[in-house]
């Protein structure tokens, strides 16, 4: 008897093969294929093939969520020609402007399983290793190659062992367990490995949570991220799907259940890490890597110019509960910002929930900004691009020099509470230090 | 025919150096291909580099070359520039892959980056799967068949096309 990772298996599984050895390379059959704003470039390279037709219309999904709404005539032309391109090829699951994240929305409307493979051309596409699918980016002639065979070559990963022990400390979230890794084993700490999670601590984390950890991974240099699915993960999907197809409950349930794959406990591993989730403290990035990782407490007082929530790492409806919290007082008063806050929604999903939730009235009392869902100024393109000399902080993932747009800016990174709280003093600041109430 | 021979001038780069400095995330859905991308290689990590890069200059950078974003154009702007081989000590994954798949040469080999200064002429010798610099002679793993075979062909998309056409 061998033991197989959960990416041996996955690999085998989209190649139609009993199994595969670790270090072969395989062609596979992507169950799903994911491209966004890039479908414009993408489409260009596709005509480059020759191929007319997209091999399996029924498995892309594009979303329109980089640069949404346009924020120049040359992204509308991209939007445009997209739209046109979806309709020719009958492609069914194309999201609109204002829907949300690529990650988000696919992972709302379970177009993505348990046990699947999924290739993206976007490097978060470790993102769906949330739910135990097999999530990897790939470039964009890569996603051409895909439109026009339904195919690609995947080489088979060394797999990284992370148990989780114990839970996270009150205050203390997933973002910070993710900038954990990354502080400690580094940014290239994860290269080219599938980042298996295992232990008892993956059942502590809820569905944000999971989501969080798994999509920061990208940061880690990973090729995917797993966390083994249980019952949180089956129910949150069986929901969605069952939405989404129109098939009663018990159907969804075993839909989603029946390609769930779990490594073998005696798999091989090139290391196996141990991190006790209750030792962890709240964490900040500091400009200009993400793994560039201290204390909050060795950075709080140091001046910021905006804060920005949101992003497919921190801006689900956890993470807006968790900054509305800090900006409300117990007696039911708002606290005020000092620097503009930008507040960004993953998805369309989140912000009607969050209105629901009271969450967006406390953003707006508190003199907020909302922008519409999608990445925002995540990757520099509009919405709050930053000044030259002015520092950022922010939910998002990476802090990279000019990663907002601006070179001579610094961006830090921490957790949703972190940035509320730092917006009403306008400097690095605990949620704990706010004056009482 | 494929080229097994490279020699050029060295630009010299550090560890960890992201796709973020190679090629600005702003210009990724204004500026898809063609010699505009050159324009902007490197824009954030060294402004010199697209004044006066030459074709045929070879980067040497340290470890995790090309982490962060997937996009495509922190290879081809290079490309586009000019550069035909990247010798570094380790490459992010994505960036690796779209290397290979843009045709343009991604080599592995620590003792070599420790080696070579910037602005030095180096050889990069397929056959003989070894660099030479002014301080010696520096081995590297041969490429596997799969990828040399896409090398070969210049690239994923041209690989495609000729599959394709052939039935
Ligand atoms: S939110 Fe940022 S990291 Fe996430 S998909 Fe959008 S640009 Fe990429």
């Amino acid at each position: 008897m061998t033991a197989f990772t959960f990416a041996q298996k996955a690999i085998a599984r989209a190649a139609g093969l009993p199994q595969v050895d670790i270090g072969t390379v395989v062609e596979v059959e992507p169950d799903r294929a994911l491209s966004h704003d890039n479908s414009a470039a993408i489409m260009r390279i596709f005509a480059d093939t020759g191929a007319k037709r997209v091999r399996y219309p029924e498995r892309l999904a594009i979303t329109l969520d980089h640069a949404a709404p346009p924020p120049t005539t040359r992204h509308a032309q991209n939007h445009a020609e997209i739209r046109r391109f979806v309709r020719e090829q009958g492609i069914r699951h194309f999201f609109e402007i204002g829907r949300g994240i690529c990650h988000q929305v696919l992972s709302e409307e379970a177009l993505v399983l348990p046990g699947q493979l999924i290739l993206g051309a976007d490097s978060h596409t470790p993102h769906f290793g949330w739910m135990g699918a097999f999530g990897a980016g790939v470039g964009r002639s890569e996603m051409a190659a895909i439109w026009a065979t339904g195919r690609l070559w995947l080489r088979v990963p060394e797999t990284l062992s992370i148990e989780l022990r114990g839970s996270l400390p009150e205050g203390v979230t997933a973002k910070d367990l993710a900038l954990h890794i990354l502080g400690r084993f580094g940014a290239d700490g994860g290269t080219y490995l599938s980042v298996e999670f295992a232990g008892e601590g993956v059942a502590s984390l809820d569905v944000a949570q999971r989501m969080t950890l798994a999509n920061m991974m990208a940061e880690f240099g990973v090729k995917n991220a797993y966390l083994p699915p249980d019952e949180k993960v089956f129910h949150w999907l069986a929901v969605r799907y069952a939405r989404r197809t129109g098939v009663g409950p018990e159907e969804a349930l075993a839909q989603v259940q029946k390609d769930a794959l779990y490594p073998d406990a005696a798999a091989p591993v090139v290391a196996r890490h141990v991190v006790v989730l209750d030792e962890l403290e709240p964490l900040v990035a500091c400009p200009h890597r993400p793994d560039h990782v201290l204390p909050l407490s060795a950075v709080s007082g140091r001046e910021v110019h905006q804060a920005f929530i949101g992003t497919c790492t921190n801006g689900r409806l956890e993470d807006l509960a968790a900054a509305a919290a800090v900006l409300r007082r117990t007696d039911g008063s708002t606290r005020h910002i000092t620097v503009p806050l930008i507040v960004i929604p993953a998805s369309r999903t989140v912000l009607q929930e969050a209105v629901a939730a009271g969450y967006v009235q406390t953003f707006l009392e508190a003199g907020a900004v909302l922008g519409t869902p999608g990445c925002g100024p995540c990757m520099g393109n509009h919405f709050g691009i930053p000044a030259p000399g002015e520092v950022v902080i922010s939910t998002a993932n990476r802090n990279y020099r000019g990663r907002m747009g601006t070179r001579e800016s610094e961006v830090y990174l921490s957790s949703p509470a972190v940035v509320a709280a730092s917006a009403v003093t306008g400097r690095i600041t605990h949620p704990a230090e706010l004056e009482a109430g | 025919m494929w080229q097994k021979r490279f020699e050029g001038r060295v630009w010299k780069y550090g560890d960890h150096v992201n796709t973020d400095v190679i090629f600005p995330g702003k210009y990724t859905y204004t500026l898809a291909r063609g010699p505009e991308l050159a324009a902007h290689a490197l824009e954030d990590l060294d402004p010199e580099f697209a004044r006066s890069v030459r074709p045929g200059d070879i980067i040497v950078a340290g470890v995790n070359w090309g982490c962060g974003s997937s996009r495509e154009q922190a290879v081809t702007c290079l490309v586009e520039a000019g550069v035909q081989v990247i010798v570094a000590a380790s490459f992010s994954r994505i960036y690796y892959r779209n290397a290979v798949n843009n045709g343009l040469l991604p080599i592995v080999c620590p003792a070599a980056v420790r080696a070579v200064e910037k602005g030095e002429r180096i050889v990069v010798d397929l056959e003989q799967h070894e660099i030479v610099c002014r301080k010696g002679r520096f081995a590297f793993a041969p490429l596997s068949p799969a990828l040399r075979e896409i090398l070969e062909a210049g690239g994923l998309i041209p690989m495609l096309r000729a599959r394709l056409a052939g039935g």
